[in-house]
């Protein structure tokens, strides 16, 4: 049997490099250019923790005749690296075949994934104890029916397993809704916060009771709740605030690793578990900051939807300008700046690439082209970024918020692709708006603001409609965003 | 190890997360959460010891199950962080357009 006190100090050295590269990983991020190298330093930390505990863990043939000797089972060895080769295929296939504007739907379901392995490993560690060193018998000799986890190692479980489990479900409910297989509206039951709250309260008192009594009911049932709960918390949150959602989603990931880290008591589970369980709440908190909304109001849930009926009356009625392909490319061909705003509609209708053609474009013609993101631009953190970089646009010229906000007053043209809500002025005046505090794009400071929609019909996430559309300075250009830029790009050529 | 010093493993590893994190540029924060996601797949060494262990079948299938799973992860997560950050260019020479 392996015990964990017995460890050689080699294997404890391993597992700290391990962690010690995923440190690093996330560290190269903090600039294109060192990224790609962290990512691989990211890989080798992946290889030695695997290997470390492979050659740590072979498989072993226990006989009579064989107990002195270390006979490696070659069946049980061949299984795991089957279930290596088959799972590693899975996602490099996944890895090399997913569009970019996937990527939101991708990483909820690699959250699931994390989620369930969590919830199988603390199963295994409840069936086989003693193979965790997590067991204590309570007489030498007895049968393993009375081998007792201990009670430290059952709490670590006990979450681990939680935790994992709502990762898994809410992460599946997330994918759904990114995906589009379910509706973006929230769905709201009666009586939700306390059947919430209940279902919390209750899977805490049973991982308490647990300690107390190792029965299988209590631990499957932990187990049924932390899935059902997982569900019930994202299903009343709207589709826009899934950069929140999924950003949390991740965190719970890494407080699953966590848990079940210090359940094997390996300092690269616990490592990893804190580093990505603080990325995903420092996530969570800049996208709600963005959106000047209180993690528990998210959480809450029952915000926006897929369009809401009352702001789109209102909005028929006043009079805006609409402006052709051919105005658009005049303008900006006059331009000496022109800066672009992506937003959501920007990914939905995939126009990245001819978004990139029209800058190169402007560029040929002498004119300055930026670009603006919003943090909560998209489905999720960086979205906007990555959709960009896609389509060959230089990292250097894509700007944040707070870096460009004061531009927008120098800029001849505000171009505005699928944004609605981030440009929305009645953020910063009107105190009755849903929106009110959230930081917006200043756009409507430039000299002119052409806003790239589909209709005048149909609202921005937030219900609300947008002061800018009737604004003097604004010009509405009323196309599928991809078919505009295009038109666009053949009047300037 | 005993539960003191995991505990302090942790403890500190969360406050390393918590400022390397913040030093991550935001226009990285798609990849960020995709590298995230195959690091913590790093629970594959629980699966693997699961699946390695003899003593229970139905533990160990479990085990093996996680392992593909986990696997999905790892190789999927670094895979499309790389193809992402690859992506990621300086301007480049004004008339350098292979990709249009």
């Amino acid at each position: 049997m392996h015990d964990v006190a017995a460890t050689p100090a080699w294997v404890l050295l391993a597992y700290l490099i391990a962690g010690v590269c995923f440190i690093l990983a996330l560290r190269g991020l903090s600039s294109p250019t060192s990224s790609r190298r962290g990512n691989y330093i990211g890989m080798v930390g992946m290889a030695i923790a695997v290997v470390t505990t492979l050659v740590t863990h072979i498989p072993e043939v226990i006989t009579a005749q064989t107990a002195h000797f270390i006979t490696p089972d070659w069946v049980a060895i061949g299984e795991i690296l089957a279930a290596i080769v088959i799972g590693g295929s899975v996602g490099l296939v996944i890895a090399r075949r997913i569009q970019m504007t996937a990527m939101p739907q991708l990483v909820a379901a690699f959250h699931s994934l994390v989620g369930m392995a969590a919830v199988l490993v603390g199963a295994a560690a409840y069936l086989n104890p003693e193979a965790f060193g997590i067991a204590v018998r309570i007489t030498p000799i007895a049968a393993p029916s009375v081998v007792s986890i201990l009670p430290v190692s059952r709490v670590e479980m006990g979450l681990g397993v939680a935790i994992g489990a709502i990762t898994f479900s809410g992460s599946v409910i997330a994918f759904l809704k990114l995906n589009g297989n379910m509706s973006g509206k929230p769905i709201l039951l009666p009586m939700r916060h306390v059947i919430n709250l209940g279902t919390l309260a209750a899977i805490l008192g049973l991982i308490a009771y647990f300690t107390q009594d190792q029965s299988p009911w209590v631990f499957w049932t932990i187990a049924a709740l932390s899935f059902a709960i997982g569900f019930l918390l994202i299903i009343p949150i709207g589709g826009a605030d899934m950069p929140v959602v999924i950003s949390m989603l991740n965190s719970y990931s890494g407080w699953a690793a966590a848990a079940m880290g210090f359940t094997l008591h390996n300092s690269a589970m616990i490592i990893t578990g804190a580093l990505v369980g603080s990325s995903g709440a420092i996530l969570s908190y800049i996208m709600c900051r963005a959106m000047n909304r209180s993690f528990i109001s998210v959480i809450a849930g029952g915000f926006g939807g897929d369009s809401v009926a009352g702001g789109e009356a209102a909005a028929i009625d006043r009079p805006y300008k609409r402006g052709s392909a051919e105005d658009a490319a005049f303008l900006m061909a006059q331009a000496d700046q022109v800066v672009i705003v992506p937003g959501y509609g920007m990914a939905v209708s995939q126009a990245q690439h001819a978004l990139r053609e029209m800058a190169d474009l402007l560029k040929d013609k002498g004119v300055r082209v930026k670009y603006a993101i919003h943090p909560v631009a998209g489905r999720m953190p960086g979205h906007m970024n990555v959709l960009l970089a896609e389509a060959n646009v230089p990292y250097d010229e894509v700007f944040e918020l707070e870096d460009i906000n004061s531009e927008f007053a120098q800029t001849d043209v505000a171009f505005v692709i699928g944004a609605n809500d981030v440009t929305n002025p009645a953020a910063k005046t009107d105190k009755s708006s849903p929106i009110y505090g959230m930081p917006v794009l200043d756009v409507e400071k430039a000299r002119t603001v052409l806003f790239v929609k589909r209709s005048m019909g149909g609202v921005g996430y937030a219900g609300v409609d947008n002061e800018l559309f009737y604004r003097d300075n604004t010009m509405m250009l009323l196309a599928d965003a991809k078919k505009m830029v295009e038109e666009i790009v053949k009047a300037l050529g | 190890m005993d539960f003191v010093s995991i505990l302090s493993i942790f403890v500190l590893a969360c406050f390393v997360g918590y400022y390397v994190v913040w030093s991550v540029t935001p226009a990285l924060h798609t990849p960020l959460m995709s590298v995230t996601n195959a690091i913590s797949s790093v629970i594959v060494v629980g699966a693997l010891i699961a699946a390695a262990a003899a003593g229970s079948a139905s533990a160990k299938w479990l085990g093996l199950l996680a392992v593909a799973l986990a696997s999905v992860n790892i190789f999927g997560g670094f895979a499309v962080t790389a193809r992402m950050l690859a992506m990621y260019k300086k301007r480049e020479r004004q008339g350098d357009k292979t990709h249009a």
